[in-house]
């Protein structure tokens, strides 16, 4: 992948193929690391899949719902000394708080941390093919090298919730909408420019 | 900075233009969106599509959707035109200047662009 923003596309999808109706996806960056979150309320996976979905080998391809998705992000983090962490619980489990997260570090400041590109690009590409879904996208970005400093005047906060838009979209205007996807992707563009990035 | 306002009015558009749609969709566009569709460039070639059929006003007549690996991970980004009772049309290696003269030879003009499909590339 070339850039850091495909991943998040690739992987936002998975929790779209579990059956989430809430994908959030939170990037917490200062100027020498980045931390990526992706969470949903999808059905979440056994315990014995978790063990292995970082493995493309490990994998039998006859579901065909598993392949390169994770071992890829996890290869992108720990190229730059970072790594992934996966937490999952199974709706069959815990109907009430069901999901996966997947997190993952990397030191933007290494060699080979792949840059994060068009991450506008990859939230209106959710939007488009998955309109029925609800989406928060969220990127702290923190002047500084100490993660968490947050609410300090050092901390930009680019954000899209779809939730709040659809209150006022109504059941009338879908999400993928020509209009919707152009004014989200203004939205964000208007936010990165006005932090500077 | 972009006001949630604007949704309202867009919304408003939307609600006098819904007496209009009559014809439902009847082409729809799929692109291969799995790991390998994204990893050989799939997104942009999505976007173009997606703005080029709004651009000419097709939104009532072609949906643009997403899909997973087909299986033939070569040849992404592949783009599949299914127009009614016709015979599927496949596109390989497309890229974003493929995508939009697609939109205007094939969805528009109704001639599929042979040299881009599968089937000029097994020969």
């Amino acid at each position: 992948m070339k850039e850091l923003s495909l991943n998040i596309l690739d992987i936002a999808q998975n929790s779209i193929t579990a059956e989430a109706d809430l994908v959030e996806i939170t990037l917490d960056e200062t100027d020498t690391t980045l931390k990526l979150s992706i969470k949903d309320n999808g059905y979440g996976m056994s315990p014995e899949f978790l063990a292995s979905v970082a493995d493309p080998f490990s994998t039998t391809r006859t579901t065909r719902k598993v392949g390169m998705g994770i071992p890829l992000l996890k290869l992108a983090a720990e190229q730059t000394g970072g790594g992934i962490t996966l937490r999952s619980t199974q709706r069959s489990v815990d109907p009430e708080n069901c999901g996966t997260e997947i997190t993952a570090s990397f030191r933007k400041d290494h060699l080979d941390f792949t840059p994060l590109g068009d991450i506008v690009s990859t939230v209106c590409t959710l939007l488009q093919g998955f309109p029925d879904v609800d989406y928060v996208f969220t990127h702290r970005i923190v002047k500084g090298e100490k993660a968490g400093e947050t609410g300090t005047e050092n901390e930009t906060v680019i954000c899209v919730d779809t939730r709040d838009m659809r209150v006022i979209l109504g059941d009338d205007v879908p999400l993928n909408d020509p209009m919707v996807l152009l004014w989200v992707r203004d939205s964000l563009e208007e936010q990165y420019a006005e932090a500077g990035k | 900075m972009k006001s949630l306002e604007e949704l309202a009015k867009i919304r408003e558009r939307m609600q006098n233009k819904v007496v209009l749609r009559e014809g439902q969709a009847n082409i729809r566009v799929a692109v291969g969106m799995a790991t390998c569709g994204i990893a050989a460039g799939a997104r942009p070639v999505l976007n173009a599509l997606v703005e080029e059929v709004a651009k000419r006003n097709l939104t009532d007549k072609v949906t643009v959707t997403q899909t997973g690996c087909i299986g033939m991970c070569r040849f992404e980004p592949i783009v599949e035109v299914f127009d009614g009772d016709k015979e599927r049309v496949t596109y390989i290696k497309v890229t974003p200047e493929k995508a939009r003269e697609i939109v205007e030879k094939h969805l528009v003009g109704g001639n599929p662009i042979a040299e881009y499909t599968i089937g000029a590339a097994e020969k």
